[in-house]
């Protein structure tokens, strides 16, 4: 841990503060002991708060590099499909409603930029602020999901859900089509399994974050975070801008295909 | 108690760059740009994450070990996309030779 990130701890003596300075990830030390009144948060494995702090978060770097791996799977039979099928992909990909897909971006981006005020409002132990742009948080990532159940709906009515009510009858299909009309279908119906698939991995995560939110926006009525112990809120933001960056790829990728031209 | 938070401000310019490069990623993809399409929504969508990553997710002053973990990350990532499509781009060299 850089020095400069070094978050002071006023309920913990200064000797022992002084034992871990600057090796918060390291073995503690072993004069290391209970002297002195801490942090109730603070976890008797722990020198300090704040290598308690270093390490929730680095657990959870940990779980977001494997989550990184479970989407990874997903980007990549996307890249497989669209390298294969390119057409298919950029007329797919039309179809979807573009103002939509960007107002929800910056719905996203928007929250983000809450729950990132959310982290500060605990480090700076300000409950009002805290709980204030949690519920915002909260709110957006609702107001996201119902643009995506707004964006679902409209797919379902142009029959654009794969399976067997799928079809392409009702759409002006490109003029050299590549292969037969049954083969593009497939094809097309191909990007709508990724599209939803893949959206509706993002929504459930959505859908997590916006649960574990409201367990912490309880917890904090109390001050439980904003004492100097912050690790549930940075955890859970962490998680939430994870989700932001999963959908600031699927973006370009789903829904910006088409206006240039095919691949 | 409070440590180093970073200023309000620098989330919000942050903000603003994230909204400024997503205006930027739709007008791209309305231009006429070729081949390029792809490439140039791959690069801004990877500033916009590194913006969220580095400010939003602190990593520009965690740990060294935190950048460990979340390059290994991008490195298994990159293992998995970049070995399947080694494959099927591959493949028609093949199919040449055999005739």
């Amino acid at each position: 841990m850089s020095a400069e990130s070094v978050h002071h701890d006023a309920h913990h003596d200064a000797a022992h503060h002084d034992a871990v300075e600057g090796q918060a990830a390291a073995p503690r030390s072993p004069q290391a002991g209970h002297s002195g009144a801490h942090h109730p948060a603070l976890a008797h494995h722990f020198d300090s708060l704040e290598q308690q702090q270093e390490a929730q978060s680095l657990g959870m770097w940990i779980f977001l590099a494997s989550e990184l791996l479970f989407f990874g799977g997903l980007f990549t039979v996307y890249t497989v499909a669209r390298w294969a099928y390119p057409e298919a992909f950029a007329f797919a990909s039309g179809h979807l409603v573009l103002w939509l897909g960007t107002l929800n971006t910056v719905v996203l981006l928007t929250s983000s930029l809450t729950m990132a005020l959310a982290v500060r409002a605990s480090q700076t132990c300000e409950l009002r602020s805290l709980r204030g742009y949690l519920v915002l948080t909260i709110v957006l990532g609702v107001v996201f999901l119902g643009i995506k159940m707004t964006e679902y709906y409209l797919d379902y009515r142009e029959h654009l859900i794969p399976g067997p009510m799928f079809s392409l009858a009702g759409h002006e299909l490109p003029d050299p089509l590549p292969g037969g009309t049954r083969e593009f279908t497939r094809h097309v119906e191909l990007y709508f399994w990724i599209y939803f698939t893949m959206t509706g991995l993002h929504a459930l995560h959505m859908i997590i974050g916006i649960g574990v939110l409201g367990v912490l926006l309880i917890l904090a009525r109390g001050g439980r975070y904003t004492t100097g112990y912050f690790a549930p809120i940075e955890i859970a933001g962490l998680y939430w801008h994870f989700v932001d960056i999963v959908w600031i790829f699927l973006f370009p990728l789903l829904y910006l295909i088409h206006h240039g031209g095919a691949a | 108690m409070i440590a180093h938070a970073t200023p309000v401000k620098t989330y919000c310019l942050i903000f603003g760059g994230l909204l400024l490069l997503t205006g930027l990623t739709v007008a791209a993809s309305l231009a006429p740009l070729g081949g390029l399409h792809t490439l140039v929504a791959l690069a801004i969508a990877s500033a916009k994450a590194a913006l969220v990553l580095l400010y939003f997710m602190h990593l520009a002053d965690s740990s060294r070990l935190t950048w460990v973990v979340a390059l290994s990350g991008l490195l298994w990532l990159a293992i998995l996309i970049i070995l399947t499509m080694s494959d099927y781009l591959t493949r028609e060299w093949w199919r040449v030779t055999d005739g």
